[in-house]
């Protein structure tokens, strides 16, 4: 079935570059142009009293130029964002702190010990709830409540817990984005499980299938369309509890740990490019996720 | 599955719950699980009785059926029971209180502190969640209504727009601060923007799940857009207006809590949450957690009630009957 419909999906692809690609540009390019009038408006009122004299005799283009290029400006231009992001990559070694690629691999490292942690653990969990009546009632509700509930709020406390145990660098950061993982891929895991129809199970019966026949050949494939979804939410939600996790242990290493120094020393173009680096990680850390849907569930998409 | 059980009687499953709870209350207050008493077999055999009892009064209360409120309670007995042996074993073992106070001490550090934590509440939730919220879900929905007609601007926005909710956007936290000091319209920024991209996609794809026969319907009784919007395809949008505005109450709590953890004033939940755990006062840590924790919920609720009244008509809504 997959190989005869593995064409397809590269027609659409075309098509929907040539439907997208274009509107996608215009608003990129919108958004450009708006942040450099952003830019030279909101950096106005420090440019003349800074770099311009205030009485002195200078033209708009003066007050533009100086607008652009200001040391420690209100908003940075995008191409002194993409200059420092530059030159963080290539002037700097790898293991040096000055790299942003170091903080990316600190903060991308728990995220993903993190996630996959989390991952096993809703799974094993959900396996659980969907073969016991019990935990399904007693313990399934206050799972489903805790997404309507801040549950990053009790970072601090996992933080103080792990390190007065003696837990330090990687392991209570990847607790937090665990814990955040955890839950919504419980939650779809439990909702994919369930999702065969009654005539899928009675066969299964008919069969005269072990309850782990009947998990392993029926309910776990008819999960996959769900949990996918939920690994991309999972994987994001992990990313940003990382991050939240370098805020109050005063880390040197994390792209959180840049974002927060960035503020105290008033580096508003080092913050700038740290929100870059985490977006693009985000992007980078979905855009897996949704590549591994693919090769595992194949062209097919979600059910 | 466990239909064939015999324990079908509603009765003889809260009989057993109540004695169950009646003899772990008692034994709670008794000299043998008090902190100075030494902890050898008597109490662990106590302890591992009632651990047995409470697991079978559990399972019987979730082999119940015919009323929902059946899963409702036993959830709410389990809570009851996680609660109990927290506080049993915390007050027992003599834990830390750094590593887990005791609920008892939550409750006590929770009503000594009532005054910084209704002030914190003020700052958090009544200033910079409810004006971020209503300012994020309001712009969202305006300008999904103001592209609706401009499937050009829908295209190139509604992509960029889902990708948002894969960036990590507390992290512009420290540049709000910049912009808007260090006080609460700073916090109400970062759920400004949290909750702008959720509810701009939501409305958008609300508006588009009116039916084509619907639709025809409404164009062959002439009627105008505004019309059609109205009177069709607002109403056919509120299920998905509505899970947005949940999602969106979740997403500004989150957001404004771990905005404060960025640098805030002198009060404010993740002020409060932040600081004291760095103090180590970890009961006012736990207190605060709790009051953002029924702060989320009773939003949802709040937000719940408010759909079934709004789209009472809509399937998903009377499915749930």
């Amino acid at each position: 079935m997959a190989t005869t419909i593995s064409p397809a999906p590269t027609v659409s692809w075309g098509a929907r570059a040539q439907e997208q690609g274009l509107p996608i540009l215009v608003i990129l390019a919108a958004t450009l142009v708006a942040w450099y009038a952003l830019t030279v408006y909101l950096n106005a009122p420090g440019a003349i009293e800074r770099v311009l004299d205030p009485k002195g005799p200078w033209g708009w283009r003066d007050l533009v130029d100086a607008t652009l290029a200001m040391q420690r400006p209100v908003l940075p231009a995008p191409h002194q964002v993409a200059l420092d992001l530059y030159s963080s990559l290539t002037d700097w070694p790898l293991d040096s702190p000055r790299n942003l690629l170091f903080h990316v691999a600190v903060t991308g490292q728990s995220t993903l010990v993190g996630f996959a942690m989390g991952t096993a653990l809703g799974l094993v969990l959900s396996v659980c709830i969907v073969h016991s009546r019990t935990l399904d009632r007693a313990l399934l509700p206050w799972i489903v409540a805790s997404q309507s509930v801040p549950v990053l709020a009790i970072a601090p406390i996992v933080l103080v817990i792990l390190g007065s145990m003696g837990f330090a660098g990687v392991a209570p950061k990847a607790v937090i984005a665990m814990y955040l993982c955890f839950f919504p891929v419980t939650v779809a895991m439990v909702q994919g499980l369930r999702s065969p129809q009654v005539i899928e199970t009675e066969m299964m019966h008919t069969y005269a299938a072990t309850r782990w026949q009947a998990l392993w050949m029926l309910r776990l494939p008819a999960a996959l369309p769900f949990l996918f979804p939920a690994l991309r939410v999972g994987i994001a939600a992990g990313l940003v509890g990382a991050m939240v996790a370098e805020l109050p242990t005063g880390a040197q290493a994390g792209l959180g740990a840049r974002l927060l120094t960035g503020s105290y020393y008033g580096q508003t173009v080092q913050i700038w490019s740290a929100l870059v680096m985490s977006a693009l990680l985000g992007l980078t850390l979905t855009a897996a996720m949704a590549a591994l849907e693919t090769a595992v569930l194949g062209p097919r998409r979600r059910a | 599955m466990s239909t064939h059980t015999p324990n079908q009687r509603p009765w003889l499953a809260a009989a057993w719950n109540l004695a169950a709870l009646g003899l772990a209350w008692y034994f709670l207050f008794s000299s043998l699980a008090a902190t100075d008493t030494p902890k050898d077999t008597p109490f662990w055999a106590t302890t591992g009785v009632l651990a047995v009892l409470a697991v079978l009064g559990i399972q019987r209360l979730a082999a119940l059926e015919g009323s929902r409120w059946y899963p409702l309670l036993t959830a709410a007995v389990f809570g009851l029971w996680i609660l109990y042996f927290w506080q049993l074993l915390t007050v027992a073992l003599d834990v830390p209180r750094v590593l887990l106070p005791a609920p008892w001490l939550i409750v006590v550090s929770l009503q000594e502190h009532m005054p910084v934590l209704g002030s914190d509440f003020v700052q958090t939730v009544v200033k910079a969640v409810l004006v971020g919220w209503l300012l994020g879900c309001g712009l969202g929905f305006g300008v999904a209504l103001a592209i609706d007609r401009l499937p050009f601007l829908q295209r190139g926005l509604l992509p960029i727009a889902s990708l948002t909710s894969t960036i990590p956007l507390v992290g512009v936290a420290p540049i709000a601060v910049m912009w808007f000091g260090f006080d609460w319209p700073s916090k109400a920024a970062v759920v400004v923007l949290m909750t702008f991209f959720p509810m701009l996609v939501s409305t958008l794809a609300g508006l588009k799940a009116a039916d084509r026969l619907e639709r025809e319907l409404m164009h062959s009784y002439a009627a105008s857009y505004g019309r059609t919007l109205w009177s069709l395809r607002l109403p056919s949008a509120l299920p998905f207006i509505f899970s947005a505005l949940k999602i969106n109450a979740t997403l500004a709590l989150i957001g404004a809590i771990v905005a404060e953890f960025f640098g805030s004033p002198t009060s404010g939940l993740g002020f409060r949450i932040s600081t004291e755990a760095t103090r180590m006062n970890m009961p006012l840590v736990w207190a605060a957690v709790t009051v953002s924790a029924v702060t989320g919920s009773v939003a949802y609720a709040l937000l719940a009630a408010w759909e079934r009244r709004a789209a009472f008509w809509h399937p998903s809504i009377r499915g749930k009957k």
